[in-house]
């Protein structure tokens, strides 16, 4: 027993001298997301570390769920565990508007980060978070299907002109469907594919009094030509399939198109991982005549919470990490192709970046997203595939759990528009929105 | 006299226990064959796995990336650590369910009485804090409310009969671990229940999120009930005529229980700690919300390689591969220990 005892608190002094040994080598507490970019970002952090001696920096990586729970629960308690917050365009306005973030100073030529990019970050005129990289959405195809079909993409492709290249490309019996998108139930999944497909039908989430919209013939028009396209032309299983199972089918040959992040530009042209890397061609998403565009805008963004003990160094470092020189230092290390796209108007005047061959159609397609005006009609709510309110992540993922069984042939269309109708309305009503 | 079985009712029940048993590895057999494959090949659909070729490349992405042997060190300090910390509140408790129970409750109140009881503590509590507006700002109110608060109940739990204590116990274990992580997470959080700054002290610089000094006691908690369970129904089973022979010989309270009964405990002993290794080891709920990096298991360690933009289902294997070996090697080692432990008393 004794010896018991002894290893009992030998153990804890071990642990704790171990916990102490490595919270001296820290300054800066960083928690972001485990996407490419920000993983490089963490290979390049001597450059930053070198010119700034005193500050030391400690990384947290989390999937984008785990992290968004965690920060939120942090901040909203104001627990100062992190000093540099990676969040979306989803989350800036509503936490700047509670006061939750510091006001960043110190951005380097913030006048040249793209006009939507910072409008979509800022509070009042104020940027509350800094972006690291944004994306729209866009169309990618392969060139050598649509040849063989006897067609040419167009530059400004329409919904019908996508169906009807998608009809005409898909070879069940070769594998090959005409168009994979997304069908995996969640806010961030199928609902950011669906609510602007939406959106380029004429569809809004709610009207000037907060009422949602489900049952407007605009939102029936966009479900009922998703679910068609998707039982005519779209993979086995789709309800289950998001970004990462559509890019294993693009990439493995088995999409004639893809409609989803200007992201997936890097990974479907690297010839390493994609089998039709040479054959793949990009076009922006598709209208339906309502003048809106069925693409999106994100960014993820560095903001400073306010429990946060560090602000001075934590405006350095996300001076550092969002700044032109960051980014020519990914070009020299790394190719232009790696430099985290979608966030300053210079890099799209760099004639090095738009040889690359999806850079010029990000550009397009972020330009041609406006969050303040996501849909022909008025709305109250700024945000193009997500409205910015703290209710939106709960509805969002219940309606698209609604749309994503009605793809899976559980419900009926109209059945699934009246559920998230209902749904909508009851929360909604309960959140005070709707008197 | 054995009883006779037919050859054909044999193999019968010898077939479906390997279906069911390859059924339940398939899943582990499938991450440990696609860690070794390119990311896109394990993504492929009908998958191909065999045709495909092998790499390790996946398990030197997890290495550049992660300090794998970090989180091998904060897990085992965590499961090794609850679990002796376990031993030392779940053996006495044990012995004194076994060998000293309480056959009758010793308080002569009605169920109906603690219950208005403590309901009438509760609304005491909340008429105070309606008073206060909610928010009393006075930590002694605050204290006081808690102590009336969890007293009453407390104070039943205290009286009850040890079958009843038992099962209270275990039924601890059945309620959903979401329902407590924001009480939790306040009480471990810098600035929230506890550690904040309350005029006369400031403990707004302390917190135990993301520390051995959080998590070890909360892995001990979180398994005690089951430790506690398993080590009575061990001690069950030793005759109470050896302890009272060695406390006629003179033995103290700690002789009886150090010398005499715990070397007769050992096989379940050994079996108990072996299982909340197990158990803590596997933990990830609790890890992945209130650890960042200091403190963080492998559980928290797997769920880096997830991510919902590009692939990862290669890598996130290779995580889980690396993080399940050791365990698995325990578990391999000591797996007739366990089995004898989990059978023990089970046959009469």
């Amino acid at each position: 027993m004794k010896k018991l005892m002894t290893g009992v608190v030998g153990g804890f002094a071990l642990a704790l001298m171990a916990g102490t040994a490595m919270a001296e080598d820290t300054t800066l507490t960083i928690a972001t997301v485990n996407n490419g970019d920000m993983i490089r970002m963490q290979k390049y952090t001597d450059d930053f570390t070198a010119a700034n001696p005193g500050i030391k920096l400690n990384w947290v990586t989390l999937e984008e769920n785990d992290l968004r729970q965690k920060v939120t629960k942090d901040i909203s308690t104001k627990g100062g565990q992190y000093d540099v917050l990676t969040i979306g365009m989803y989350e800036t306005p509503i936490w700047g508007k509670k006061g939750w973030l510091v006001p960043l100073a110190g951005i380097d030529d913030p006048k040249d980060i793209l006009p939507a990019v910072a409008g979509g970050l800022s509070v009042d005129g104020k940027l509350y978070a800094a972006p690291f990289y944004g994306e729209s959405s866009f169309v990618m195809y392969r060139k050598d299907l649509m040849a063989k079909a006897g067609l040419k993409m167009s530059d400004t492709p329409t919904w019908p002109e996508i169906i009807a290249a998608a009809d005409k490309m898909t070879d069940r019996a070769a594998g090959i469907n005409g168009i994979c998108l997304r069908g995996k139930a969640g806010w961030g999944e199928n609902m950011a594919f669906l609510g602007t497909m939406a959106n380029s039908f004429g569809a809004r989430w709610f009207d000037e009094k907060w009422h949602p919209q489900f049952d407007t013939p605009e939102w029936k028009a966009a479900i009922t030509t998703y679910l068609k396209v998707m039982k005519d032309d779209g993979p086995a299983g789709a309800s289950g399939n998001g970004f990462s199972e559509n890019l294993a089918l693009f990439q493995s040959g088995k999409c004639g198109m893809w409609a989803d992040a200007t992201a997936a530009g890097s990974f479907v042209i690297d010839a390493k991982a994609s089998k039709n890397a040479a054959d793949v061609g990009f076009t922006i998403a598709p209208d339906a005549g309502f003048g809106k565009r069925a693409n999106w805008l994100w960014a993820w963004a560095l903001a400073i919470p306010a429990g946060s003990k560090k602000v001075d160094a934590a405006q350095k470092f996300i001076g550092w990490a969002t700044s032109k020189h960051y980014g020519e230092l990914i070009a020299a290390k790394e190719g232009w192709a790696n430099v985290p796209p979608g966030t300053r108007t210079s890099l799209y005047k760099n004639p090095e970046y738009l040889k690359v061959p999806f850079a010029a159609m990000t550009l397009a397609s972020m330009n041609a997203a406006d969050p303040m005006h996501p849909t022909a009609k008025p709305v109250p709510y700024t945000g193009i595939q997500f409205v910015a309110i703290p209710e939106f992540a709960g509805i969002g993922t219940k309606v698209g759990e609604i749309f994503s069984s009605a793809l899976a042939g559980q419900i009926s269309a109209d059945d699934a528009l009246k559920q998230a109708q209902d749904y909508t309305t009851a929360e909604m009503t309960k959140a005070g929105y709707i008197k | 006299m054995a009883r006779k079985q037919s050859t054909r009712r044999t193999v019968a029940i010898t077939i479906l226990a390997w279906f069911i048993g390859l059924l339940m590895f398939f899943p582990i057999l499938w991450t440990a064959v696609a860690a070794f494959k390119s990311e896109s090949d394990a993504y492929t659909l009908p998958q191909n796995m065999l045709s495909t070729p092998w790499t390790l490349e996946n398990f030197g992405i997890v290495q550049e990336r992660s300090d794998y042997f970090r989180y091998v060190f904060n897990t085992v300090i965590i499961a090794v650590l609850s679990t002796l910390l376990g031993l030392l509140f779940a053996v006495p408790a044990a012995w004194s369910m076994a060998f000293a129970p309480r056959t009758t409750p010793s308080s002569t109140i009605s169920g109906w009485g603690w219950l208005a009881i403590v309901f009438s503590c509760g609304l005491i509590a909340a008429g105070v804090l309606y008073a206060n507006g909610w928010h009393p700002q006075n930590a002694v109110v605050g204290f006081l409310l808690l102590l009336l608060c969890i007293v009453p109940p407390t104070a039943w739990v205290w009286t009850r009969a040890t079958t009843d204590t038992l099962l209270w116990m275990l039924s601890t274990k059945m309620m959903p671990p979401a329902g407590a992580l924001i009480a939790i997470y306040l009480m471990f959080n810098r600035n929230g229940l506890i550690f904040k700054d309350w005029g006369w002290i400031n403990l707004s610089e302390y917190n135990l999120i993301d520390s051995f000094w959080g998590m070890v006691p909360l892995a001990m908690l979180l398994n005690l009930p089951i430790i506690i369970w398993m080590l009575y129904t061990y001690f069950k089973e030793i005759p109470v005529e050896i302890l009272e022979a060695a406390r006629m010989d003179g033995a103290s309270l700690w002789n009886e229980i150090v010398r005499v009964l715990t070397p007769m405990a050992l096989p379940g002993i050994a079996s108990t700690c072996l299982l909340n290794l197990i158990l803590a080891w596997n933990e990830a709920f609790w890890s992945l919300n209130l650890t960042n990096k200091y403190a963080a298991p492998l559980s928290f360690f797997i769920s880096e390689y997830s991510s919902p933009e590009g692939q990862f289902w290669a890598k996130l294997s290779a995580a889980s591969l690396m993080a399940i070996v050791p365990i698995l090697i325990v578990g391999w080692f000591s797996q007739k220990q366990l089995v004898r432990g989990l059978t023990f008393g089970a046959v009469k």
